[in-house]
């Protein structure tokens, strides 16, 4: 029978690992539940629940730093974030749609846990860049702190870039220390229409090699720049490669401007303005284009950014392939139709050409187990994941083998 | 300073493991003769000085493996070493330990500006990256102001930052790949040029690791557009309160400079005295606020970090006009190092962090500490993240100023740990702040940082005696004790 332990404090999840420890019963750690489809399926008769450790703490604007506890809403930190003009620069997705959820209860802890980084990725970095600092319950039963406070910190190891992603594996975390920064003025968009995918890469690089601070470059091929919301881009009817530029007014116009004439040699060029260009990123974020058909398999791909058109096209010679770019190529969204491997074969050997990695972030239950979500790493590195796993939680209590079987 | 008692038989065993070394390394690869070991026996950390028992200077990468697979069969210790800068003392050598220099892998590999990444050799200095790359417009952002002559390889151990990393984001932030030898003689790659590594982030760790995880051998990092134009406001206040309350609220308008830093009295006098920037020799704290990007921008910001310095009660406000100006700005912030040793036959350098409202109360307390150990102390700081480099000014030639000097740093970094910060913000622990590592974590927090090192390192042979105040056997951390099968908290709601 599945039961589940919902403690009120870090005290409480202390007792409550240190009960699963004793009782060699692993435990599911679930923050806010929106991403439980994410990683490989694992077996845990008991839920640790971590739903009541949730409320901003302490919040200091000038600080440019937030205390949390771990299940706090992220609508909840966004909105206070954007009361003071500031903002998570990694630019947190909501997988809600992706995963086939309806009601958007994504939490703090679940955005760092899976390392999550959305447009912005190319020039702020993803959420392991942002996480100062923490408190967290080990596979030991132990309360421990790493980082802190502050913006720039060496003191000891940087253990929160590996709890950042580590999806629950290492520890429980209590408590966040998270870098905030200002938000953007304006952000406009700079939008050039029917490009081939190796055009694009070549205007995004060229976007990106310019002085004018673009803080995302995507390409949507034809066949998905139908489904925008935006209407600029659902009308297109062509391809569009875009390119974000933001932050204070005079600056974005000019720079803006600027890159509009530079990136004329590569064909039209349209503009997007703050309100349409925040739903436009916001449906690269979320991979709203590839939402539908539910539940085809759903790959996340990260390859240099120069192998981006190659590789996207690659697989989209793949059968009933759809796939879209962010980060200037370097990381593609690729759907297929559903089958038993969905296409991990295929999928893992052309990535693994370019240089870079694949997860399988969407796919039913048994296609999840039997395929490795994460990419397969060489054996000397698997071994050391193995060892930094038990350094924390040599029991394999904690979300045993949701990155990689027997982890 | 306690250092690992040196284990006798190994060095008795001198000879042999010379030998070995010099089976792998041919050559002049390995130093034993004293004279020539000389120039290793100390780094940055000055006050500090132990002769190796030999230096080993691969050329390889399977070099390295080859060193570091023998030295753990044998179990010798290995302290990693590129340019020797370091502030912390993570290079002092061993008495009984091999040290591994790294000044043979000084080659860039290859510049790709279409993923804006060069792959380099450890070796290389930090602005010889920038050098390879800027005739292309590109810089390479992290910029300590070592870079002339420290290396990437040590940047990536210390996870250094410079005055750019308010904006730009410290090493970690800008390193893509690594390929890493562990003690084991494994050549791992961590990243590469693609955005984010698979799997747990061993870039993110190993970033930072000082030396005591592995061996750094090859490095991918990002380069960036350098902005088309900078320009610097220097600001005068009377007191560092004022200039505090400017530094949040440039930050509250939401505007990131390249980069804020701040200088006090005596630190702006010794500046002044040395290379005659024009700075105002009266005022309380000293601004130097530099705005980058796009003319455009550049411009616009300027007006408004001009409007928030008048509005919190600056006395002088000066904006650079030119390239020239900009540069005579920031001479004697940048030379206030060596301006401070020339008004002083030593100092040190201190490298906490506080959370930024609490500079009026560091300072206070830093003037009372420096009443209570009769040292003077001058005080440069990175202002945008709170970062500060109190430099303590003594004489080490006076009995016991070494040690009143320690004292009084040690009280400084205590203090920034009572007040919400941490020991070190870009220098490392080192050997420097082992032993107040304890202020910081609780004996928990350092055994489960001592765990991760044993997923590397089970014998401890890497580095030993830095960062960690106790060594402990691997074994005996690995040790659980589990007690208690009750059920937890039986009084909340388990459904
Ligand atoms: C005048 C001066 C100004 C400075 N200013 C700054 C500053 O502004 N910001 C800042 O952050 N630092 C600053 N520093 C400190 C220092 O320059 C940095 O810490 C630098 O990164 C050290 O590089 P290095 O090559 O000299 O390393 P070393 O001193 O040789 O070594 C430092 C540590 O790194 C390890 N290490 C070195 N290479 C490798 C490798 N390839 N693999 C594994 N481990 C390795 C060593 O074991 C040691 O623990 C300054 C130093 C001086 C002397």
């Amino acid at each position: 029978m599945a039961s589940t332990l919902k403690p009120e404090d870090a005290k409480q999840v202390e007792e409550a690992v240190t009960w699963a420890l004793s009782n060699g019963e692993p435990l599911e750690i679930v923050g806010r539940a929106s991403k439980r489809a994410l990683g490989r399926p694992f077996q845990a008769e008991t839920v640790l629940d971590l739903s009541d450790l949730s409320g901003v703490i302490d919040y200091e604007p000038a600080e440019l730093v937030l205390t949390a506890f771990p299940s706090t809403p992220m609508a909840e930190v966004e909105k206070l974030l954007a009361e003071n003009n500031q903002m998570l620069a990694f630019e947190p997705m909501d997988l809600t749609a992706l995963l086939g959820g309806t009601t958007t209860v994504g939490s703090l802890a679940g955005a760092l846990m899976i390392n999550s980084g959305g447009p912005r990725r190319i020039k702020a970095g993803s959420a392991r860049d942002h996480l100062l600092g923490f408190e967290a319950v080990s596979g030991r039963a132990e309360q421990f702190k790493s980082g802190a406070r502050v913006v720039k910190n060496v003191t000891g190891y940087d253990l929160p870039k590996v709890i950042c992603g580590s999806y629950g594996t290492l520890a429980a975390v209590t408590k966040i220390d998270v870098k905030v920064l200002p938000m953007p003025e304006k952000v406009y968009t700079v939008l050039v229409l029917g490009l081939d995918a190796g055009a694009a890469v070549r205007a995004m690089s060229a976007a990106m090699n310019s002085a004018h601070e673009v803080s995302a470059a995507a390409y949507v091929p034809a066949d998905l720049s139908g489904k925008s919301g935006v209407s600029y881009i659902k009308g297109a009817g062509a391809s569009v490669t875009a390119l974000r530029i933001e932050g204070f007014g005079p600056s974005v116009e000019r720079r803006c401007a600027d890159l509009r004439s530079e990136l004329s040699a590569f064909g039209a060029v349209e503009e997007l303005h703050t309100m349409n260009s925040q739903s436009f990123w916001r449906e690269v974020r979320d991979v709203h284009y590839l939402v539908t058909p539910m539940p085809d398999p759903v790959w996340r791909i990260s390859v240099p950014p120069s192998a981006g058109a190659s590789v996207g096209e690659a697989l989209s010679g793949m059968d009933g392939a759809a796939w879209f770019s962010d980060w200037a190529g370097g990381l593609i969204w690729l759907q297929l139709p559903a089958s038993d491997d969905a296409g991990a074969g295929a999928v893992r050997a052309a990535v693994s050409a370019a240089g870079g990695h694949a997860t399988l972030v969407r796919a039913g239950h048994e296609v999840r187990a039997a395929v490795p979500v994460f990419h397969p790493q060489p054996d000397a590195i698997a071994a050391l994941s193995m060892r930094l796993k038990e350094s924390f939680d040599p029991k394999h209590i904690l979300n045993p083998g949701r990155m990689y079987a027997g982890v | 300073m306690q250092m690992p008692e040196p284990d006798q038989s190994v060095i008795g065993r001198r000879e042999e493991i010379a030998a070995a070394l010099r089976a792998i390394v041919p050559g002049e690869g390995v130093i034993t003769e004293t004279d020539s070991m000389r120039v290793y026996e100390t780094d940055g950390l000055s006050a500090y000085r132990q002769l190796p028992m030999i230096v080993v200077l691969p050329e390889t990468t399977q070099q390295v493996a080859d060193i570091l697979r023998y030295c753990k069969e044998a179990g010798v210790k290995v302290v990693p070493r590129g340019a020797g800068t370091g502030l912390s003392g993570g290079a002092l050598p061993l008495a009984d330990g091999v040290l591994l220099g790294l000044g043979k892998f000084n080659r860039i590999l290859e510049i790709d500006f279409d993923n804006r990444a060069v792959v380099t050799q450890p070796g290389v200095t930090n602005l010889g990256i920038t050098h390879a790359v800027q005739d292309d417009g590109f810089y390479y952002a992290p910029d300590p102001s070592s870079q002339i002559a420290c290396s990437i390889g040590g940047n990536i151990a210390e996870n250094s930052g410079g005055v750019h990393s308010l904006k730009y984001g410290l090493t970690t932030n800008n390193v893509l790949g690594v390929e890493f030898v562990t003690i084991d003689g494994e050549i791992l790659r961590f990243g590469g040029k693609h955005l984010e590594a698979d799997g747990y982030d061993f870039l993110g760790l190993i970033t930072g690791s000082e030396g005591l995880l592995g061996v750094v051998t090859e490095i991918t990092v990002r380069v960036l557009r350098k902005p088309s134009t900078a320009r610097a406001v220097l600001v005068g206040f009377p007191t560092p309160e004022e200039a505090g309350a400017c530094v949040a609220a440039v930050i509250g308008a939401g505007i990131i400079p390249g980069g804020m830093e701040m200088m006090d009295n005596p630190a702006i006098n010794a500046a002044e005295d040395f290379v005659h920037a024009g700075y105002p020799r009266d005022v309380g704290a000293l601004l130097i606020v530099e705005l980058d990007g796009p003319e455009v921008e550049v411009d616009y910001l300027i007006g408004r970090v001009r409007e928030i310095a008048e509005a919190n009660g600056a006395s002088e406000v000066r904006i650079s006009e030119s390239e020239e100006e900009r540069n005579t700005f920031w001479a004697g912030r940048k030379a206030a190092f060596p301006a401070v040793g020339r008004i002083s036959p030593d100092y040190i350098c201190m490298d906490g962090t506080i959370p930024r409202k609490q500079l009026p109360e560091i300072l206070t307390r830093m003037s009372a500490m420096s009443k209570k150990h009769n040292l003077r102390v001058a005080n440069v700081f990175h202002a945008g993240d709170g970062n500060l480099h109190p430099l303590i000014l003594f004489d080490a030639n006076k009995e016991g100023e070494l040690e009143r000097a320690e004292a009084f740093g040690a009280d400084i970094l205590t203090a920034c740990v009572e007040l919400g910060g941490v020991l070190t913000g870009e220098h490392g622990v080192g050997i420097e702040k082992r032993d107040l590592m304890g202020e910081m974590f609780t004996e928990v927090d350092l055994n489960q940082q001592q765990r991760v090192k044993c997923a590397f390192d089970p014998d401890g042979l890497l580095n030993p005696g830095k960062v960690f105040p106790q060594l402990h056997r691997c074994a005996e951390l690995g040790r659980m004790h589990v007690s208690g099968g009750q059920l937890p908290f039986p009084d909340i709601p388990r459904f």
